[in-house]
Protein backbone atom coordinates (compact mmCIF):
# COMPACT_ATOMS: atom_id res chain seq x y z
CA UNK A 1 0.00 0.00 0.00
CA UNK A 2 2.97 2.50 1.01
CA UNK A 3 4.85 1.57 -2.29
CA UNK A 4 1.70 2.03 -4.32
CA UNK A 5 1.30 5.78 -2.67
CA UNK A 6 5.29 6.40 -3.50
CA UNK A 7 4.68 4.98 -6.95
CA UNK A 8 1.77 7.20 -7.66
CA UNK A 9 3.29 10.23 -6.45
CA UNK A 10 6.14 9.54 -8.18
CA UNK A 11 4.36 9.02 -11.38
CA UNK A 12 2.59 12.07 -11.68
CA UNK A 13 6.02 14.15 -10.82
CA UNK A 14 7.68 12.01 -14.16
CA UNK A 15 4.35 12.77 -15.57
CA UNK A 16 5.01 16.75 -15.30
CA UNK A 17 8.51 16.27 -15.43
CA UNK A 18 8.60 14.71 -18.88
CA UNK A 19 5.11 15.41 -20.22
CA UNK A 20 5.22 12.35 -22.00
CA UNK A 21 1.26 13.32 -22.57
CA UNK A 22 0.93 15.82 -25.49
CA UNK A 23 -2.22 17.78 -24.28
CA UNK A 24 -2.20 20.17 -26.83
CA UNK A 25 -2.11 17.34 -30.07
CA UNK A 26 -3.48 14.62 -27.56
CA UNK A 27 -0.76 12.49 -28.45
CA UNK A 28 1.16 9.80 -25.77
CA UNK A 29 4.80 9.48 -26.21
CA UNK A 30 4.93 5.45 -25.12
CA UNK A 31 8.94 5.31 -24.76
CA UNK A 32 8.61 8.11 -22.65
CA UNK A 33 5.57 6.97 -20.21
CA UNK A 34 7.15 3.49 -19.92
CA UNK A 35 10.58 4.11 -19.01
CA UNK A 36 8.40 6.61 -16.20
CA UNK A 37 6.30 3.46 -15.14
CA UNK A 38 10.09 1.81 -15.12
CA UNK A 39 11.81 4.83 -12.90
CA UNK A 40 8.91 5.17 -10.70
CA UNK A 41 8.43 1.46 -9.80
CA UNK A 42 12.29 1.47 -9.18
CA UNK A 43 11.66 4.42 -6.50
CA UNK A 44 8.87 2.72 -4.75
CA UNK A 45 10.40 -0.01 -4.47
CA UNK A 46 13.88 1.26 -3.19
CA UNK A 47 12.51 3.85 -0.47
CA UNK A 48 9.72 2.27 0.63
CA UNK A 49 11.11 2.78 4.29
CA UNK A 50 12.39 6.34 4.27
CA UNK A 51 9.42 8.76 2.23
CA UNK A 52 6.24 8.59 4.47
CA UNK A 53 5.91 6.95 7.56
CA UNK A 54 1.74 7.15 7.79
CA UNK A 55 0.83 6.09 4.54
CA UNK A 56 -3.01 5.73 4.96
CA UNK A 57 -2.70 9.92 5.60
CA UNK A 58 -1.19 10.68 1.95
CA UNK A 59 -4.32 8.79 0.50
CA UNK A 60 -7.16 10.59 2.33
CA UNK A 61 -8.65 13.59 -0.03
CA UNK A 62 -9.86 15.95 2.29
CA UNK A 63 -6.28 16.97 2.98
CA UNK A 64 -5.11 17.96 -0.36
CA UNK A 65 -8.35 20.16 -0.19
CA UNK A 66 -7.20 21.60 2.66
CA UNK A 67 -3.78 22.10 0.98
CA UNK A 68 -5.27 24.25 -1.55
CA UNK A 69 -7.14 26.68 1.01
CA UNK A 70 -3.56 26.82 3.14
CA UNK A 71 -1.40 27.81 0.17
CA UNK A 72 -3.34 31.25 -0.92
CA UNK A 73 -3.12 32.20 3.09
CA UNK A 74 -0.13 31.62 3.07
CA UNK A 75 1.09 33.26 0.15
CA UNK A 76 -1.19 36.56 1.83
CA UNK A 77 1.81 36.49 5.13
CA UNK A 78 4.22 35.49 2.85
CA UNK A 79 3.74 38.87 0.26
CA UNK A 80 2.80 40.73 3.79
CA UNK A 81 6.13 39.52 5.37
CA UNK A 82 8.15 40.48 2.57
CA UNK A 83 7.04 43.91 2.50
CA UNK A 84 7.94 43.97 6.02
CA UNK A 85 11.04 43.14 5.69
CA UNK A 86 11.74 45.26 2.45
CA UNK A 87 10.55 48.22 4.62
CA UNK A 88 12.89 47.71 7.48
CA UNK A 89 15.67 46.95 4.94
CA UNK A 90 15.57 50.20 3.29
CA UNK A 91 14.40 52.47 6.32
CA UNK A 92 17.12 54.91 7.06
CA UNK A 93 16.94 54.57 10.60
CA UNK A 94 16.38 50.25 10.11
CA UNK A 95 13.43 49.76 12.71
CA UNK A 96 14.37 46.38 14.15
CA UNK A 97 14.24 44.94 17.47
CA UNK A 98 15.59 41.92 17.49
CA UNK A 99 15.67 38.50 19.90
CA UNK A 100 15.25 34.74 19.90
CA UNK A 101 11.91 33.85 21.40
CA UNK A 102 10.67 30.46 22.48
CA UNK A 103 6.94 29.11 21.17
CA UNK A 104 5.21 26.49 22.35
CA UNK A 105 2.70 24.23 20.09
CA UNK A 106 0.65 21.29 20.29
CA UNK A 107 1.48 19.79 16.94
CA UNK A 108 2.95 16.26 17.07
CA UNK A 109 4.31 15.08 14.09
CA UNK A 110 7.23 15.44 12.72
CA UNK A 111 5.76 16.17 9.03
CA UNK A 112 3.53 18.70 10.38
CA UNK A 113 6.42 20.39 12.85
CA UNK A 114 8.40 20.71 9.62
CA UNK A 115 5.61 22.54 8.04
CA UNK A 116 4.85 24.80 10.98
CA UNK A 117 8.53 25.78 11.29
CA UNK A 118 9.13 26.42 7.46
CA UNK A 119 5.77 28.82 7.47
CA UNK A 120 7.02 30.84 10.30
CA UNK A 121 10.47 31.04 8.76
CA UNK A 122 9.01 32.37 4.97
CA UNK A 123 6.29 34.35 7.28
CA UNK A 124 5.58 37.86 9.72
CA UNK A 125 9.68 38.69 10.95
CA UNK A 126 9.84 35.14 12.46
CA UNK A 127 12.96 32.82 11.44
CA UNK A 128 12.67 28.96 13.49
CA UNK A 129 15.89 28.47 14.91
CA UNK A 130 15.25 24.98 16.88
CA UNK A 131 12.96 22.11 17.61
CA UNK A 132 12.64 20.87 20.80
CA UNK A 133 10.60 18.90 23.09
CA UNK A 134 10.38 20.00 26.39
CA UNK A 135 7.63 18.66 29.65
CA UNK A 136 5.57 16.67 26.69
CA UNK A 137 5.25 19.78 24.63
CA UNK A 138 6.90 20.45 21.42
CA UNK A 139 8.92 23.85 21.28
CA UNK A 140 10.24 25.73 18.91
CA UNK A 141 13.08 28.80 19.41
CA UNK A 142 11.66 31.38 16.57
CA UNK A 143 14.21 34.21 15.69
CA UNK A 144 11.86 37.56 15.77
CA UNK A 145 12.89 40.36 14.04
CA UNK A 146 10.73 42.94 16.08
CA UNK A 147 10.07 41.19 19.33
CA UNK A 148 6.52 42.31 20.32
CA UNK A 149 6.48 40.08 23.64
CA UNK A 150 8.64 37.34 24.71
CA UNK A 151 5.39 36.04 26.83
CA UNK A 152 5.05 32.25 25.39
CA UNK A 153 1.51 31.45 24.90
CA UNK A 154 1.38 34.87 23.75
CA UNK A 155 4.26 34.76 21.11
CA UNK A 156 2.59 31.47 19.93
CA UNK A 157 -0.05 32.89 19.55
CA UNK A 158 0.79 35.94 17.51
CA UNK A 159 3.27 33.67 15.96
CA UNK A 160 2.05 30.33 14.93
CA UNK A 161 -1.57 30.46 15.93
CA UNK A 162 -2.56 31.72 12.20
CA UNK A 163 -0.94 28.09 10.53
CA UNK A 164 -1.37 25.62 13.32
CA UNK A 165 -5.00 24.80 12.62
CA UNK A 166 -4.92 24.59 9.21
CA UNK A 167 -1.81 22.39 9.44
CA UNK A 168 -2.77 20.17 12.06
CA UNK A 169 -6.07 19.13 9.03
CA UNK A 170 -3.06 18.65 6.79
CA UNK A 171 -0.73 16.93 8.39
CA UNK A 172 -1.97 14.98 11.36
CA UNK B 1 -1.76 39.88 -22.81
CA UNK B 2 0.16 37.13 -20.84
CA UNK B 3 3.38 38.46 -21.86
CA UNK B 4 2.66 41.64 -19.90
CA UNK B 5 1.58 40.01 -16.91
CA UNK B 6 4.64 37.85 -17.20
CA UNK B 7 7.06 40.66 -17.26
CA UNK B 8 5.39 42.88 -14.67
CA UNK B 9 5.65 39.16 -12.25
CA UNK B 10 8.88 38.75 -13.17
CA UNK B 11 9.91 42.19 -12.70
CA UNK B 12 7.92 42.90 -9.28
CA UNK B 13 10.58 39.27 -8.37
CA UNK B 14 13.94 40.93 -9.13
CA UNK B 15 12.56 43.94 -7.46
CA UNK B 16 12.15 41.68 -3.88
CA UNK B 17 15.62 39.90 -5.21
CA UNK B 18 17.23 43.04 -5.14
CA UNK B 19 15.31 44.39 -1.79
CA UNK B 20 16.38 41.17 -0.36
CA UNK B 21 20.38 41.86 -1.18
CA UNK B 22 20.18 45.04 0.33
CA UNK B 23 18.53 43.91 3.55
CA UNK B 24 21.32 41.00 3.26
CA UNK B 25 23.75 44.20 3.49
CA UNK B 26 22.24 46.37 5.99
CA UNK B 27 21.38 43.76 8.56
CA UNK B 28 22.97 44.17 11.78
CA UNK B 29 23.90 39.92 12.28
CA UNK B 30 23.46 36.19 10.87
CA UNK B 31 19.93 35.96 11.95
CA UNK B 32 18.45 39.73 10.27
CA UNK B 33 20.56 38.27 7.20
CA UNK B 34 19.18 35.39 7.05
CA UNK B 35 15.41 36.72 7.50
CA UNK B 36 16.38 38.83 4.63
CA UNK B 37 18.31 36.33 2.71
CA UNK B 38 15.44 33.71 3.22
CA UNK B 39 12.10 35.82 2.87
CA UNK B 40 12.86 38.29 0.02
CA UNK B 41 15.01 35.88 -2.10
CA UNK B 42 12.23 32.88 -1.74
CA UNK B 43 9.32 35.51 -2.86
CA UNK B 44 11.21 36.92 -5.36
CA UNK B 45 12.46 34.00 -6.57
CA UNK B 46 8.97 32.47 -6.89
CA UNK B 47 7.88 35.21 -8.40
CA UNK B 48 10.51 35.18 -11.07
CA UNK B 49 9.02 31.48 -11.94
CA UNK B 50 5.48 32.17 -11.54
CA UNK B 51 6.12 34.83 -14.10
CA UNK B 52 7.85 32.12 -16.26
CA UNK B 53 4.75 30.14 -16.39
CA UNK B 54 2.41 32.80 -17.00
CA UNK B 55 4.65 33.83 -20.23
CA UNK B 56 5.23 30.87 -21.59
CA UNK B 57 2.38 29.07 -20.79
CA UNK B 58 1.37 25.57 -19.07
CA UNK B 59 4.22 24.15 -21.89
CA UNK B 60 6.79 22.00 -20.69
CA UNK B 61 8.93 25.20 -19.22
CA UNK B 62 6.35 26.47 -17.69
CA UNK B 63 5.07 23.38 -15.70
CA UNK B 64 9.22 22.65 -14.84
CA UNK B 65 9.26 26.14 -13.76
CA UNK B 66 6.12 25.52 -10.85
CA UNK B 67 7.81 22.30 -10.09
CA UNK B 68 11.25 24.47 -9.20
CA UNK B 69 9.13 27.12 -7.61
CA UNK B 70 7.44 23.43 -4.94
CA UNK B 71 11.04 22.74 -4.33
CA UNK B 72 12.34 26.47 -3.73
CA UNK B 73 9.32 26.96 -1.22
CA UNK B 74 10.32 23.81 0.68
CA UNK B 75 14.35 23.95 0.90
CA UNK B 76 14.77 27.64 1.52
CA UNK B 77 13.73 27.65 4.74
CA UNK B 78 15.61 24.40 5.94
CA UNK B 79 18.36 25.60 4.94
CA UNK B 80 18.12 28.83 7.03
CA UNK B 81 16.89 26.82 9.57
CA UNK B 82 20.24 24.49 9.17
CA UNK B 83 22.30 27.82 9.00
CA UNK B 84 20.71 29.61 12.04
CA UNK B 85 21.01 26.38 14.53
CA UNK B 86 24.47 25.99 13.27
CA UNK B 87 25.70 29.22 13.78
CA UNK B 88 24.09 29.78 17.14
CA UNK B 89 25.67 26.36 18.06
CA UNK B 90 29.07 27.88 17.06
CA UNK B 91 29.00 30.33 19.41
CA UNK B 92 27.92 33.57 16.73
CA UNK B 93 27.69 36.47 18.69
CA UNK B 94 23.58 38.58 18.25
CA UNK B 95 23.89 42.03 17.80
CA UNK B 96 23.67 44.58 20.31
CA UNK B 97 20.31 45.93 19.51
CA UNK B 98 19.00 41.96 20.51
CA UNK B 99 16.56 42.13 23.20
CA UNK B 100 15.84 38.64 24.09
CA UNK B 101 17.67 35.42 23.72
CA UNK B 102 15.25 32.57 24.79
CA UNK B 103 17.55 29.78 23.03
CA UNK B 104 20.68 30.63 24.91
CA UNK B 105 19.33 31.10 28.45
CA UNK B 106 17.52 27.36 27.87
CA UNK B 107 20.07 25.80 26.50
CA UNK B 108 22.45 27.16 29.24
Amino acid sequence: MRRAVIFVLSLITWLLLALPIDIVAWEIHWANLIAGIFASLIVALLFDEVFIKEHARAVNPLRYLWFLIYVPVFAYYCILANIDVVYRAIHPDMPIKPGIVKIKTDLTTNSALTALANSITLTPGTLTVDVDFENEENILYVHWINVKTTDVDEASEIIAGRFEGLIRRIFE
Amino acid sequence: MSEIIGLTLVSIGLLFDFFGCFGLIRFPDVFNRLQAATKCVTLGTCFILVGTFVYLGPGAIGIKALIALAFIVVTTPTAAHAISRASHAAGVELDESTVVDKYAEEKD
